[in-house]
């Protein structure tokens, strides 16, 4: 249980970076500290107690593996979170060189 | 059958990169007949629905142990809304995206814009949904960024923060549900929440309806909204405001709220309520606007209240108000989205105080703007009418008497901020002769065409629609957690 | 031409090491049925290869090995591979995605019917896709305009 929490900490840590910082590339790292959180969080839901990785081979009795559903899902989702970090990278550094800054503050020309 | 929706499009975005290296005018023929096939079979798919819902097991293994995808009465109304719309905004890129360098990597990402669009409103499965939803929205963070100006640029990293976000919730609120019942198809998770604790249940509810509702736009999770949609491309801007916001925020949150969780007062309060401030700010902060694109992004957000209000409601009455709500706004709103590209495309300026009349000088671009303000201002016989009727009528029967009075209020301010439009943009005199405005080429007008006819159409004859898309529609989402007998069959 | 890349002592190690690494690559893509790993981890594998040469040697012998067009051609290949492998299901068999390929024995490398051709594609199309995402940025130039200063 507090293994749950501790994940959810982490998530609310990304959160925060994403959402507070000020710099273009904090937020790109909170994004990151996110992802990791929320992975970290779908495999924890797979353990079950006292079992195997769930691996096959010639050889080997197994009584009880854990969960594999869940691990697929995460390969998809990290794939999903490069995708996002690649675009998220590639408009940043657009920015850049469009307003010279990377504080978002400064980067407000839509608000008037 | 049922994966020809996502077959077509996927199979054309990854075709159009290499042909576009060819020939660019192969590119534009591929994705336009991509576009055309998907809007006949989603016509076809409403005869396909009179044998029951349809169920399609993807790889040959049966639900649920597979993946499945499933058709019933409200897929078939989000398919056609989905399949019209991609198609009007394919007709009028084939000239907008004249100006752009890399007119293939454009059709690339609308060619995945409509897979997972289509992949969303056909998924049976949860993550599945996911997996759709975020091909979705990354091809719509490209798209918006596409042409690369510092205004742009700053309204797509905007979108992606918030957009990221509300994934992140949508994904944890997966992770929820996958850790209590350990699946993940949609009928399998309504059958076994039961014996989950309601607390679990009501966790997993409060991070969907957040998740789902920035994906919306509701009000208070609007803020991306009025940055996002200005600054795409036209034809974007129609399908953002017209179908994405629909699909992945309206579509998908109904469909976790009433086929999985169940509804009851609990959900109906939350949407009532989201419903009524998502009205009445959108409108206020619409009246203020000269911009034409920021304004009609406004008048989205309040048109989407117009939606959740009518489907709170809870009464089919209701629901059957909202979802026609539902059609006939993407119907007009992306109509207004292509003329206000029109207007930008003829005169390079979006700013109401500066454009002068262009009645006379465009003349297909001003009439069906004029079908489409009428339209969404609810003046009959136009499609606009019929629904927020339906809706008030509703409204007023359920003992809501407040938001009956706030959606005739909102209506008689949309109508008076469309007024303003078409004064400013259409109607007031050109100051000179010789500006030079011309109206714009022939797909463009031929969408724009398209859209305003449909409004006309629907208006006039909205009692077969309502009967063929719209019933079918409300009675699949009122049949609730029936939804799980339907696909996986009457437990013995 | 000014001297590109690193130091010699890490360019002699990479002429060795990045041949390995593309088969180790490729030994993880081929083997993804039977042990861990499969399409997308041996594909990002692959384009970690190419990456170090990009690293190691300047981005000019990167690009002769794999220019941009060609990595975004196999990247459309990989992905039409893919689609294809879902459309002989659904032709062969009857179902999209269906197997219908010979399934084998057990842990033989040729088994388990089309995941094996479906992991080639992935990699495809996830190896030439991270090439050309790092090119791009590392070939980017950022148009620098002079007068776009924000007015206070």
């Amino acid at each position: 249980m507090i293994l749950y929490i501790l994940c959810l900490i982490l998530f609310s840590i990304g959160v925060y970076c994403l959402l507070v910082k000020k710099n273009l590339v904090k937020k790109i790292v909170g994004l990151g500290i996110m992802e990791y959180a929320l992975n970290l969080f779908f495999i924890l839901l797979g353990y079950r107690w006292d079992s195997d990785a769930p691996i096959m081979d010639k050889n080997i009795v197994i009584t009880s593996f854990v969960d594999p559903l869940p691990q697929a899902l995460i390969l998809t989702s990290i794939v999903i979170g490069l995708g996002v970090t690649a675009l998220m990278v590639a408009i940043a550094v657009r920015v850049y060189g469009k307003y010279k800054t990377f504080n978002i503050d400064e980067i407000r020309r839509l608000r008037e | 059958m049922l994966p020809i929706f996502v077959i077509i499009p996927l199979g054309s975005a990854f075709l159009v990169p290499l042909v576009s290296r060819m020939r660019i005018s192969l590119a534009r023929v591929l994705s336009l007949c991509s576009g055309a096939a998907l809007l006949f079979f989603s016509v076809k798919s409403i005869w396909w629905l009179e044998a029951g819902v349809r169920v399609y097991a993807v790889g040959g293994w049966r639900p649920p142990f597979g993946i499945c995808m499933a058709l019933d009465g409200f897929t078939v109304l989000m398919l056609v809304v989905v399949n019209i719309i991609g198609f009007a905004s394919l007709l009028y890129s084939m000239d907008y995206a004249r100006r752009y360098t890399s007119e293939g990597l454009y059709y690339t990402l609308f060619c995945l814009l409509l897979a997972g669009l289509n992949g969303v409103v056909i998924s049976g499965d949860l993550f599945n949904l996911f997996v759709f939803l975020e091909i979705t929205s990354i091809a719509s963070y490209a798209l918006v960024a596409f042409g690369v100006e510092a205004e742009e640029l700053e309204a797509a990293f905007k979108y992606l923060v918030l957009g990221a976000v509300a994934s992140a919730l949508i994904l944890l609120g997966i992770g929820m549900f996958l850790g209590a019942v350990s699946t993940l198809n949609m009928a399998d998770i309504s059958r076994s929440l039961p014996v989950v604790s309601p607390k679990l249940v009501l966790y997993g509810a409060a991070l969907f309806i957040a998740g789902f509702s920035i994906k919306a736009g509701f009000v208070p999770f609007h803020a991306w909204l009025p940055d996002a949609h200005p600054s795409a491309p036209a034809p974007m801007s129609a399908m953002l405001s017209g179908v994405v916001i629909k699909t992945i925020g309206i579509y998908a949150l109904l469909r976790v709220i009433f086929s999985i969780i169940g509804f009851n007062a609990v959900f109906s309060e939350i949407f009532i309520w989201m419903g009524i401030l998502s009205m009445v700010i959108g409108v206020i902060l619409a009246i203020g606007q000269w911009d034409f694109k920021r304004l009609l992004a406004y008048h989205s957000v309040s048109q989407v209240g117009y939606v959740i209000f009518g489907i709170g409601l809870g009464t089919p009455l209701g629901i059957i108000g909202g979802l026609f709500h539902l059609f006939n706004h993407s119907l007009f709103k992306s109509l207004l989205f292509l003329n206000a590209g029109s207007v930008e495309y003829a005169t390079e300026c979006r700013q109401l105080d500066k454009l002068d009349g262009l009645a006379e000088a465009m003349p297909v671009t001003s009439r069906t703007s004029l079908v489409a303000s009428l339209s969404i201002a609810g003046i009959p016989p136009f499609c606009g009418f019929w629904s927020k009727l339906i809706i008030i009528i509703a409204a007023f029967q359920a003992h809501r008497y407040a938001g009956a009075v706030t959606c005739i209020l909102v209506s008689i301010v949309t109508l008076a901020s469309f007024l303003k439009v078409q004064k400013y943009a259409f109607i007031r005199k050109l100051k000179d002769a010789a500006s030079g405005v011309k109206e714009v080429p022939l797909f463009m007008k031929i969408a724009m065409l398209l859209l305003a006819l449909l409004c006309i159409l629907v208006g006039l004859f909205f009692i077969p629609v309502l009967n063929t898309l719209i019933k079918p529609a409300a009675e699949a989402l009122l049949a609730g957690k029936d939804y799980a007998n339907l696909i996986l069959g009457v437990p013995r | 031409m000014k001297e590109q890349g690193m130091s010699l002592i890490v360019k002699r190690i990479t002429k060795i090491t990045v041949s390995l690494i593309f088969l180790f690559g490729v030994y993880i893509v081929l083997h993804g049925h039977i042990s861990p790993g499969g399409g997308f981890a041996g594909g990002v594998i692959i384009a970690l290869s190419f990456v170090h040469l990009v690293l190691a040697f300047g981005k000019e012998t990167a690009l002769k090995r794999l220019s941009e067009t060609a990595a975004s051609a196999v990247e459309s290949l990989g992905g039409l591979f893919f689609w294809g492998i879902g459309l002989l299901g659904l032709f062969a068999g009857g179902a999209f995605f269906m197997n219908v390929l010979p399934k084998g024995r057990p842990f033989d490398l040729f088994s388990s019917g089309s995941i094996i051709l479906s992991n080639i594609a992935i990699a495809m199309k996830v190896g030439a896709g991270l090439f050309a995402i790092f090119i791009a940025m590392a070939i980017l130039r950022i148009p620098v305009d002079e007068g776009d200063k924000q007015k206070r």
